[in-house]
């Protein structure tokens, strides 16, 4: 058949390329300064938003979605081109997407840093940039599919099958996760609460890892180290096993994040077993890409792209075995709310992401700018500085999470707690987070090495904006083989794999989603449950919009340990008003589910202003602004509506009275406080701070016998 | 208001769970006999796709 002439377009993949780049400085920079915060806490300099509540969650979307988003774009489009044999569908929808993607990334961090979120981890952003991504996402989708519809090559190859994978599971899973009722432009309630929205929520979480972090980059994997390497994929059937196993495993283990808490015990178990299978295809995937190079590792030597493709892979490795093992009751009851869970994450992010982007990158530049990488010294380095910037980030972290993890747990031979004040199992560990943030220096740095290195390569290079190639159109006839088989069939038919693995992703989620939802049981009701007042739901806003929850966990689990130095268990039941919840992953700081009536309200108002001042040695921010900003009191009733349509049982026409019943409150709280000697407006943020901090748990305190 | 609402409106909606463990069952006997008898020259072809040389 005749040659076609047609371009590649590597324009897009450039702008992708520079993107992840800069985004990567800008989240690794603010990843070393949230680690340096815990080391040196005046580095919150007084002010809301650099401080950690706020300041984490952009650290985490920008590593996540704009620098491994931004990773994930370029390869796609750069390999999907070569594996369709085609440019890509449509230039217009390729430069929306890119545009797009940027734009919301400059969106989210400027509303993050002042304080607009939704209070669930990796989904903070509000509900305008949670529309903007559903439709820069299909863009996306609708780009990729005109081109493999379009494609010269019959077979769709095993990356394609990960990125379509990608694309339907992350549509589905932002789009149930970010189901939210709008209270006003910046401000939405989550449509789920207590244990429904945690279950939600961590379907979300984990899925995110599983088909963000995780799939694409497998996709990437079967493609780039194929290349790198010059031979192809040890095991072609195994990829396929792999594939399909992975997304079918992976949907149903996100209850691994609730083990121990409020969340009924059979999809707890339901997790467990799935995160324990889980290990097999990801495992099988892992020694498929390592074998890629059997015979060949001489090679990895003189290569710096395979060796920064051998240490992503084996960081995926390690990570995935540590993953179910993490999934586990009993090592779950260690590692959980600990610096273990930081360690992990971060193998997978510095480790899988970011040696895998940086063998991309080293590989793309030349190919990109027709000219060899300007300095293998360099990117040498780079490979040492990172290797040992991961060593120094993890190690340190690990040791810190068995060490608070046993000084929570540990008992006198009385039968007291041995650390009953909670700090001293904070400040143990600042050496630890010393070390962590040297570590991070170590592998920033490795990245700026990279950036100069890039950029000589590009300067000394040609820009090959469109890359001429040839190929024979497809048959319009075509006749298969007569005993073609059903796999082959599909892997002709991309629309027919989208649905099909569509299917596959949503039996785990509905499973286990359904029956939460549907079964009354599953979350008892606790008659002295009551909805939040006025005051107090305008006071965990403030909760929310100031990030708590990314160092206390509001989650008592049922041990001794923790009903020792917390108070009662926490229950399904007492959550049922949470729009959205807020149980946490973490506990930088101690929990504070039974906070309410701990502590009198001059002691939280001197606590908020300026820790150290109650608590000498603490590493938490102060918040000053708390005391003197005032409560946005106007926007009451419409919360009191939005909490009403999801089903809070709050009287017909109590937004009316609302603000009467918020005022009675605040004042209340004021008088108390002017007793203990502190002067302040009752019309200020502190106030509902305090009302709702003293409410917290209390609903239950000391009712042991409550049901369940 | 509440979102389980929804989901009680399906009628029948205890089958589902069977039939899906139905469709991961099939599915997976039948992707394994497929990988195992795949072609040899199929799965040739499929590992060169990455690299421009000719079928």
């Amino acid at each position: 058949m005749e040659q076609e002439k047609f371009y590649y377009d590597n324009k897009i993949v450039k702008q992708f390329a520079y993107a992840t780049i800069f985004w990567g400085l800008i989240g690794m920079t603010v990843g070393l300064l949230v680690a340096l915060q815990f080391v040196f806490p005046a580095l919150s300099f007084n002010w809301a938003p650099t401080t950690f509540g706020r300041v984490r969650p952009v650290h985490t979307n920008a590593v996540i979605f704009a620098f491994v988003g931004n990773g994930i774009f370029t390869g796609v489009y750069y390999s999907l081109q070569r594996l369709c044999k085609a440019r890509m569908f449509n230039d217009t929808m390729s430069k929306i997407h890119f545009w797009g993607w940027q734009g919301i990334i400059v969106a989210a961090a400027l509303t993050l840093f002042a304080g607009f979120t939704t209070g669930k981890e990796y989904a903070e952003l509000e509900w305008p940039i949670d529309i903007a991504i559903a439709l820069i996402w299909v863009i996306f989708g609708w780009n990729m599919f005109g081109t493999i519809l379009k494609r010269r090559e019959r077979h769709l190859y095993v990356a394609i099958w990960f990125y379509i994978a990608t694309f339907v599971t992350v549509a589905v899973l932002h789009i149930v996760n970010s189901f939210e009722v709008p209270v006003s432009l910046f401000k939405s309630y989550s449509l789920y609460a207590g244990v429904q929205d945690a279950l939600v929520q961590w379907w979300y979480g984990h899925n995110a890892v599983a088909f963000f972090l995780t799939t694409p980059y497998l996709g990437l994997m079967y493609y780039f180290v194929p290349k790198a390497a010059d031979r192809p994929v040890y095991s072609y059937r195994l990829s396929i096993i792999h594939f399909w196993a992975l997304i079918f495993l992976y949907i149903w283990a996100g209850p691994h994040h609730l083990l121990y808490t409020a969340l009924p015990d059979w999809a707890q178990s339901l997790g467990v077993v799935f995160s324990v299978m889980l290990l097999a295809p990801s495992w099988g995937g892992m020694i498929n890409g390592l074998l890629t190079l059997r015979g060949a590792w001489d090679k990895v030597r003189e290569s710096v792209v395979l060796k920064f493709m051998v240490v992503a892979v084996t960081a995926y490795g390690m990570a995935t075995f540590e993953g179910p093992m993490l999934s586990l009751k009993n090592v779950n009851a260690i590692a959980h709310f600990t610096d273990w869970i930081i360690a992990h994450v971060h193998i997978g992010a510095l480790g899988w992401n970011g040696f895998l982007t940086f063998g991309m990158l080293y590989w793309l530049y030349p190919k990109l700018f027709g000219k060899e990488l300007y300095s293998k010294k360099l990117a040498n380095f780079h490979f040492w500085i990172g290797t040992l910037g991961i060593l120094f980030y993890a190690i340190p972290m690990y040791w810190a999470g068995f060490t608070q993890s046993l000084m929570w747990k540990q008992f006198t031979p009385e039968g007291f707690l041995k650390y009953p004040n909670f700090l001293e199992t904070v400040t143990q560990l600042i050496p630890l987070y010393a070390l962590r943030s040297l570590g991070g220096l170590l592998y920033l740095i490795g990245f700026i090495v990279m950036i100069y290195n890039l950029i000589k390569t590009a300067k000394s290079g040609h820009d090959v904006v469109d890359e001429e190639a040839f190929a024979a159109p497809l048959a319009k006839e075509y006749t298969p083989h007569s005993k073609d088989h059903w796999h082959r069939v599909i892997e002709r038919k991309p629309i027919q794999m989208l649905v099909l693995s569509l299917v596959v992703i949503l039996i785990g989620g509905a499973i286990e989603m359904i029956p939460t939802f549907m079964i009354e049981s599953n979350i008892p009701t606790i008659a002295s449950v009551k909805p939040y007042t006025p005051l107090e739901l305008q006071g965990r806003d403030i909760y929310v919009r100031e990030g708590c929850y990314t160092c206390h966990s509001q989650m008592i689990r049922p041990f001794r340990s923790e009903t020792e130095r917390y108070g009662e268990y926490s229950k399904a039941g007492e959550f049922i008003y949470d729009h959205p919840f807020q149980w946490g992953s973490k506990r930088t700081g101690p929990d504070l589910a039974r906070e309410g009536g701990k502590y009198p309200d001059s002691w939280h108002f001197n606590h908020m202003e300026e820790p150290t001042s109650m608590s000498p040695g603490s590493i938490m921010p102060n918040y000053p602004w708390l005391i003197e900003d005032e409560l946005d009191i106007a926007s009451t009733p419409a919360k009191i509506r939005a909490m009403q349509t999801l089903g809070v049982p709050y009287p017909a026409g109590f937004d009316a009275v609302a603000v009467n019943n918020l005022n009675e409150q605040a004042n209340k709280i004021a008088e108390g406080l002017k007793k203990d000697g502190i002067e302040v407006k009752s019309d200020r943020e502190i106030i509902a701070m305090i009302a709702y901090l003293q409410r917290m748990g209390t609903d239950i305190k000391g009712n042991k016998t409550s049901q369940n | 208001m509440k979102f389980k609402n929804y989901l009680e409106t399906i009628a029948g909606i205890e089958i589902f769970p069977m039939i899906s463990l139905l469709v991961f069952v099939v599915f997976f006997v039948a992707l394994i006999f497929f990988v195992v008898k795949a072609d040899k020259n199929y799965i040739n072809h499929m590992q060169q796709i990455p690299f421009d040389k000719e079928q």
